[in-house]
C-alpha cells in the first residue's frame, strides 16, 4: 500500500500516467483505487498529489486562522474567543500604552538603580541575564478591562480582552535589590519606562518582594517590542499598568512618589466620597469565552468554556448558570490550576433550544466570589473607572444566536 | 584490581551529585551609577517639592504658552478636546463623586474629573508636565515653562490667584481640594471582603 502511494505521487501533473507508475502500481493495487487516486491528482485543494512548502526560518499561521488584536490609539485587545488553553500567543497580548512603543536599543540599554541604596548601579541587558534567572506563568490584565461599547454585540475581546497570560522570565527583583544594598528603610521604589510617558508607578517593596521580577524573556524569547522589551517590570497577579515597561530606572525610597498614573488616574472614587489609592491587586473574575458574540449554537451538546483568574492567588472554583443565575453548576476546571494565572474552565451543557442566559462566576482561594454589577456600583457608586470585574454573560436566543446579555452591566 | 578500583571511581563520579553552591552575597554585576547619569534620569518630583529645579513661572507666562503647545488638544481654556479636560471645580469644593456630589447633582448632568477636583498633589502637575507633556514633544518644556503652565492649570481651576509666582517654593505648598479624599487600599479579599 506504501508503495502505491509513493509511486502515485511522481505522477505528472496533468494526470497522465507513465508507463512506469502503472507497472508498479500493477503489482500491489486494484483497478479501483488507481482510478480514484488519478481523480485526485487533478483536484488542485489535494494535499497529496504534490509535495508542499520545505521547511522554514519562521512560522506562520494557517491562512483560515487569522487572530488579530484589535487596535485603537492607547491600546489593543487580546482575541480571547480564539484561543484554546491558557497561554496567549506573544503576538496577541494585549496592549495598553502611556505614549506609544518605544525603540530601544539592547546595546545601550541601562537599568538604573538608585535612591536609598548602599551602591546606586547601572545593569545592561546582558548584566541582567547573568544573574540567576526566573520563570512563572501569570496573567497580565489592564484595570480599565471591561468594554461593551457595542451593547448586545459586544465580543468577548471586546467585554474584557485586555488581559493575556505568558511564560515570563528574567530575574527576581529581590536579587537586584540585594545587589545594590538597599537600604531597610526604603519601604516603596519608582518604576520608571523609557517610553515617551516616561511612565511612573510607585510600588511598596513589602508586598511585591517575593514574585516581582526583572522579566527580559516571554513565552520563551525576548520581550516584544509592545511588551517592555528590553526589559520590564513584572508583577504577578496587580494591574497591567504598575509592570512598568522598558524600564530605565527605580529608584527606593520611604515613601510614595504621588505620581499622575497613581492620583488623578488608575484610583477608584467609591460611592462613600473618598477615592480608593494603590487599588493593585486585580480581583477574581472570570468571562465565558465559548460560546459568545457572534457565535451560533446549536441544539444538543455545548461546551461551555472560558477563563478565570485572580490577582490574590489561585481560582479555587468557577460556577456556570445556564439559567440566567437561578441555578448554577460548578465547571471543571483545567488543572494545573496556577496561582494569578489564567484557569481554563469547562462545562458540559445540553441546550434545550429555549432562550436562555448563560454566566461564569469565579471564586478564588481567599474565598472572594466574583459580584454582580449591581453589588458592585452600590459599593462604588456610579462614578467608578477601574477595577470592574463583574459578573458577565451572554444571552441565547431560540435561533441559536448569542448576544452580550447583561443589561445590568450598561451603565 | 586496578581496573576494578578505576571503574568503581567513575561509578562514584557519575552518581555523587553535590549540593550547589549558596549564591554569593553579591554577585558583583552591574557599574557604579556615576552622579551625572543619576542626575540626568532622576526627573521625579515629590509632593514635598523634591525634585523641583529652580526657576519660576506666573499664569500670564503660562496661558501664553498653553495657548501655542497645549489648547489644540485640551481646548482654548482648558475645556478639554482630543484630550480630557484639566479645567473645572464646579461645584465649589465638592468632588465629582460620593454621597454630597449626588445630592448637589440632582438630575444635572455630570461634572467631569479635572485638575481642580481630582488631583491630590500640585507637585505632580509638574512631574507630569515635564516628562509627559506636550504628548507631540514630550521633555521639550524649560522649568519656567513649566512652572509657567503650572500655574496657569492652578489659577484656571481657582485654587490660586492669577499673579502667584509658582517656583520650589510655593508649589509644594499648594493645598489641592482633593487632598484629603484619597485613601491607601486596603482590601484582602475573602468570602465577605470589601469591594
Amino acid at each position: 500500500m506504501r508503495k502505491t502511494q509513493k509511486s502515485s505521487r511522481r505522477q505528472p501533473r496533468d494526470g497522465g500516467l507513465t508507463r512506469r507508475v502503472l507497472l508498479t502500481r500493477a503489482v500491489g493495487a486494484a483497478a479501483i483505487t488507481l482510478s480514484a487516486r488519478g481523480a485526485l491528482a487533478q483536484d488542485p485543494s489535494s494535499t497529496t498529489s504534490r509535495p508542499g512548502p520545505p521547511p522554514s526560518a519562521l512560522g506562520t499561521r494557517a491562512p483560515a486562522e487569522q487572530l488579530k488584536r484589535t487596535p485603537t490609539a492607547t491600546s489593543s485587545r487580546t482575541p480571547l474567543q480564539d484561543l484554546h488553553g491558557t497561554m496567549t500567543p506573544a503576538d496577541l497580548h494585549y496592549e495598553r500604552h502611556h505614549g506609544g512603543v518605544p525603540a530601544v536599543d539592547p546595546r545601550t540599554y541601562r537599568l538604573l538603580v538608585h535612591g536609598m541604596v548602599d551602591r546606586p548601579l547601572t545593569f545592561t541587558l546582558e548584566d541582567l541575564k547573568k544573574f540567576p534567572a526566573t520563570s512563572r506563568i501569570c496573567f497580565l490584565e489592564c484595570s480599565g478591562n471591561l468594554g461593551r461599547q457595542g451593547g448586545e454585540r459586544t465580543t468577548a475581546q471586546e467585554l474584557c480582552g485586555l488581559t493575556s497570560q505568558s511564560e515570563w522570565t528574567g530575574v527576581r527583583l529581590a536579587t537586584l535589590f540585594n545587589e545594590v544594598g538597599a537600604a531597610s528603610r526604603a519601604t516603596w521604589f519608582l518604576a520608571e519606562g523609557q517610553d515617551a510617558a516616561v511612565m511612573t508607578r510607585s510600588i511598596p517593596l513589602e508586598p511585591v518582594m517575593d514574585e516581582a521580577m526583572i522579566a527580559y524573556a516571554q513565552n520563551g524569547e525576548a520581550l516584544r517590542p509592545e511588551q517592555g522589551y528590553p526589559a520590564r517590570l513584572l508583577l504577578p497577579g496587580w494591574e497591567g499598568n504598575a509592570s512598568v515597561k522598558w524600564l530605565r530606572r527605580l529608584e527606593l525610597a520611604d515613601q510614595p512618589f504621588m505620581t499622575r498614573e497613581e492620583t488623578s488616574k488608575y484610583t477608584d472614587p467609591l460611592a462613600d466620597g473618598t477615592a480608593r489609592q494603590f487599588s493593585f491587586i486585580m480581583d477574581a473574575r472570570s468571562v465565558i469565552t465559548s460560546p459568545s458574540y457572534p457565535h451560533t449554537v446549536q441544539q444538543g451538546w455545548v461546551e461551555i468554556r472560558g477563563i478565570a483568574w485572580s490577582g490574590r492567588g489561585r481560582i479555587r472554583r468557577v460556577d456556570i448558570s445556564t439559567d440566567a443565575g437561578r441555578t448554577w453548576t460548578e465547571a471543571a476546571l483545567q488543572a494545573p490550576v496556577l496561582p494569578k494565572a489564567h484557569t481554563r474552565f469547562r462545562l458540559l451543557w445540553r441546550w434545550d433550544g429555549r432562550s436562555t442566559e448563560i454566566l461564569s462566576r469565579a471564586i478564588d482561594e481567599t474565598g472572594y466570589v466574583q459580584p454582580e454589577w449591581s453589588a458592585l456600583q452600590a459599593a462604588r457608586g456610579r462614578r467608578t473607572r477601574y477595577h470592574q470585574n463583574p459578573v458577565t454573560g451572554w444571552k441565547i436566543g431560540t435561533d441559536g444566536r448569542v448576544l452580550f446579555g447583561i443589561e445590568r452591566v450598561s451603565a | 584490581m586496578t581496573r576494578l578500583l578505576a571503574c568503581l571511581a567513575v561509578t562514584i563520579a557519575v552518581t555523587a551529585v553535590t549540593t550547589a553552591q549558596a549564591p554569593p552575597q553579591r554577585f558583583g554585576f552591574g557599574e557604579p551609577a556615576p552622579r551625572e547619569v543619576i542626575a540626568a534620569l532622576d526627573i521625579d518630583v515629590r509632593p514635598d517639592g523634591t525634585g523641583l529645579p529652580p526657576g519660576s513661572g506666573m499664569a500670564r507666562e503660562g496661558g501664553e504658552l498653553y495657548a501655542r503647545q497645549c489648547a489644540a488638544c485640551h481646548g482654548p481654556k482648558g475645556e478639554g478636546g482630543q484630550a480630557e479636560r484639566l479645567v473645572g471645580a464646579e461645584p465649589r469644593g465638592l468632588a465629582p463623586f460620593g454621597p454630597e456630589y449626588e445630592r448637589w447633582r440632582d438630575g444635572r448632568p455630570d461634572v467631569p474629573f479635572t485638575i481642580g477636583n481630582y488631583w491630590p498633589y500640585a507637585a505632580t502637575l509638574f512631574d507630569y508636565i515635564r516628562r509627559a507633556m506636550p504628548a507631540n514633544a514630550p521633555g521639550t518644556l524649560t522649568a519656567d515653562e513649566t512652572y509657567g503652565l503650572v500655574a496657569w492649570l492652578l489659577a484656571q481651576n481657582g485654587i490660586i490667584a492669577d499673579t502667584a509666582v509658582m517656583n520650589a517654593d510655593t508649589l509644594p505648598k499648594v493645598t489641592m481640594p482633593a487632598h484629603k479624599r484619597f485613601v491607601p487600599d486596603d482590601r484582602r479579599g475573602g468570602r465577605n471582603g470589601e469591594l
